[in-house]
């Protein structure tokens, strides 16, 4: 990865390691919309080292000032209710990291990123994680893990899955899966790349590259 | 005369040539533009920002008002070193078509006698629109030899201007920040300008019009104008928060004498406007104001307005602003997104109301600021 000259840019070397993944997705020089993209810091990171026209949506108002603040083209906004406006095809890449879980209607959210942008590229927490299922059989309580840890009646995460779940909708929708890949909470690639039964057990987040078949 | 003191040409200003004709179909055959600019203007003369003003601002922007001694209206934001840095950008502002600080409006005389001594316009002034007023400055900036602005920033009825300039002139603007603003006037902002109108004709010394033939000014109307629409500039937080309840001196249940402070504090705002303000000039741009509908002028659709646009878009409220509300912004950051444009929006969370743009506030000036570098990198300035 090449690491940007400008030393008061806050991407360079503590880019969340999911993030620089999703980067590593996307073709350089391209449109790209990162829903729920914080303070920017992946549509900097691609403007700066890819050359990538990218923009963002953000529900949290605090982390759109900062990036409006730093220079980045981010809009208040949220995956719900903001993506019908966009016409057909405006984006080569629609980016949604760690939010689909948290989303009021995850399938018409995947709808909507397919419509206005060519492929899709989202990342969630796998339900299906092995200390997940342990927890739960075990205790018979709602499951408390580093990646799920808010209790259940606090989490903003109401539409929770599993990496075969995913599978399953993206067949049922019709959606080409066309990378995949399982992380752990740190964002490294775990080893289950070809396995999704494993990686369902395995894996603590699921990474996949969509488009319309 | 209730402006005093500064003869027109004691503002800095141009003849332009050619006149300008108008939407009402008029054409005014003498256009004056009077602004003020700060900063210098780089060799690519790529570094102009236009700044537009509010209903009854002015193109005093940072800098001593000639009539009020205050200091310039947005000190606080351009300046050396400022979110609108003066030793970066060349900044100009313009006072609006219809204005009364020195550009052609109803105090001017009229130019459609052969008289060599015309009377004023006065409410014989036509008709402008909010694009009139940009027809205005761009050609002012084309007399200056401006190609393009770096970017075009204003806030309420310098909003609407933004909007109008990105949408009339796409190529001429590089980067535009509307700021509290909305792309048409609801029926309730008809409805206090109306108000205002009202007052205005109400006064006895309205004269139909005609209160310079009688050496009149329907102050206490004009006056009265300024005070609904400033209640409408603040919120009720603030309003609380500086007055509450407080009563002036001791004398308790006086029937109508200047009992509660925030009484005496609308009656100061009213009269020291009427010393800077002309009546027949706030009629004319309150009614620019109201006519203004940026999707009307685009088959009823606002994201025509925008289409193809290659503008950089920095949409901001502020969230106690009930005059231009957030959700008025949203609207134009949506607009914006159907035609694909490049937009950032944001809403500052601010108690201070409308009047926000034009206080201290730290969250807009940061992105402001922002925003401003963000584009001026994308534009290839010179840092």
């Amino acid at each position: 990865m090449t690491v940007p000259l400008d030393p008061v840019r806050f991407v360079a070397k503590n880019m969340r390691l999911d993030l620089t993944l999703i980067a590593a997705m996307i073709e350089p020089g391209t449109r790209v919309l990162d829903i729920g993209c914080g303070d920017g810091e992946l549509i900097d990171h691609l403007f700066r080292t890819r050359g990538c026209d990218a923009r963002g949506i953000e529900i949290d108002m605090a982390e759109v000032t900062r990036a409006v603040a730093h220079g980045l083209p981010v809009m208040h906004g949220d995956a719900d209710n903001d993506l019908s406006q966009y016409p057909d095809g405006a984006f080569d890449y629609v980016v949604l990291s760690r939010t689909l879980q948290a989303v009021e209607r995850p399938r018409e959210v995947l709808r909507q990123m397919l419509r206005i942008g060519e492929r899709a590229i989202v990342s969630f927490p796998n339900f299906g994680h092995w200390l997940v299922r342990w927890q739960l059989l075990r205790s018979g309580r709602m499951p408390m893990t580093s990646v799920w840890d808010r209790p259940w009646h606090e989490t903003p995460n109401i539409h929770p899955c599993t990496i075969r779940d995913f599978f399953a909708l993206c067949e049922s929708e019709g959606y080409a899966v066309e990378k995949w890949l399982a992380v752990d909470e740190a964002g490294r690639r775990a080893p289950w790349r070809r396995f999704s039964g494993l990686a369902n057990v395995f894996g603590e987040q699921g990474l996949f590259q969509l488009r319309k078949a | 005369m209730n402006l005093p003191d500064v003869p027109e040409s004691a503002h800095q200003h141009v003849d332009l040539p050619g006149g300008l004709t108008l939407d009402c179909g008029v054409t005014l055959r003498r256009l004056v533009v009077a602004y003020r600019t700060y900063g210098a203007l780089n060799a690519e003369r790529s570094n102009a920002i236009l700044i537009c003003h509010a209903l009854t601002g002015d193109q005093y922007v940072a800098d001593k008002h000639p009539v009020t001694g205050r200091d310039g209206w947005w000190e606080m934001v351009v300046g050396p070193g400022k979110p609108i840095d003066t030793n970066r950008f060349f900044v100009i502002c313009t006072n609006v078509l219809g204005g009364c600080m020195g550009s052609t409006g109803p105090r001017s005389p009229r130019d459609d006698t052969d008289s060599a001594d015309p009377p004023r316009w006065g409410v014989d002034f036509p008709t402008v629109t909010i694009r009139d007023m940009v027809r205005a400055q761009k050609k002012l900036m084309d007399h200056m030899g401006i190609a393009r602005l770096f970017a075009v920033i204003g806030g309420s009825m310098g909003g609407m201007q933004v909007l109008e300039w990105a949408s009339t002139y796409p190529q001429a603007v590089f980067a535009a920040v509307p700021i509290a603003c909305a792309a048409h006037h609801s029926a309730q902002n008809i409805a206090f300008n109306e108000v205002g109108r009202q007052a205005i004709f109400a006064d006895p010394h309205w004269h139909g019009g005609r209160y310079w033939e009688h050496g009149e000014v329907p102050e206490r109307g004009l006056a009265v104008a300024r005070m609904v629409a400033h209640i409408t500039y603040l919120s009720e937080q603030a309003l609380t928060r500086k007055f509450g309840r407080r009563v002036r001196g001791a004398q308790a249940l006086a029937p109508f004498g200047d009992m509660f402070e925030v009484e005496s504090y609308l009656r100061h705002q009213g009269s020291s406007f009427v010393r800077r303000f002309d009546a027949a000039s706030y009629l004319t741009i309150t009614r620019a104001t109201d006519y203004f509908d940026l999707a009307e002028e685009h088959g009823g659709t606002l994201a025509a307005a925008f289409a193809r646009t290659r503008t950089r878009f920095c949409v901001i409220s502020f969230s106690s602003d009930w005059l231009y509300p957030t959700s008025e912004s949203r609207t134009i950051a949506r607009a914006l997104n159907a035609a694909a444009a490049n937009v950032s929006f944001v809403e500052i969370a601010s108690d201070k109301g409308h009047d926000a743009f034009l206080l201290d506030e730290p969250d807009f000036h940061r992105a402001l600021a922002g925003f401003l570098r963000g584009c001026a990198e994308h534009a290839g300035l010179p840092p």
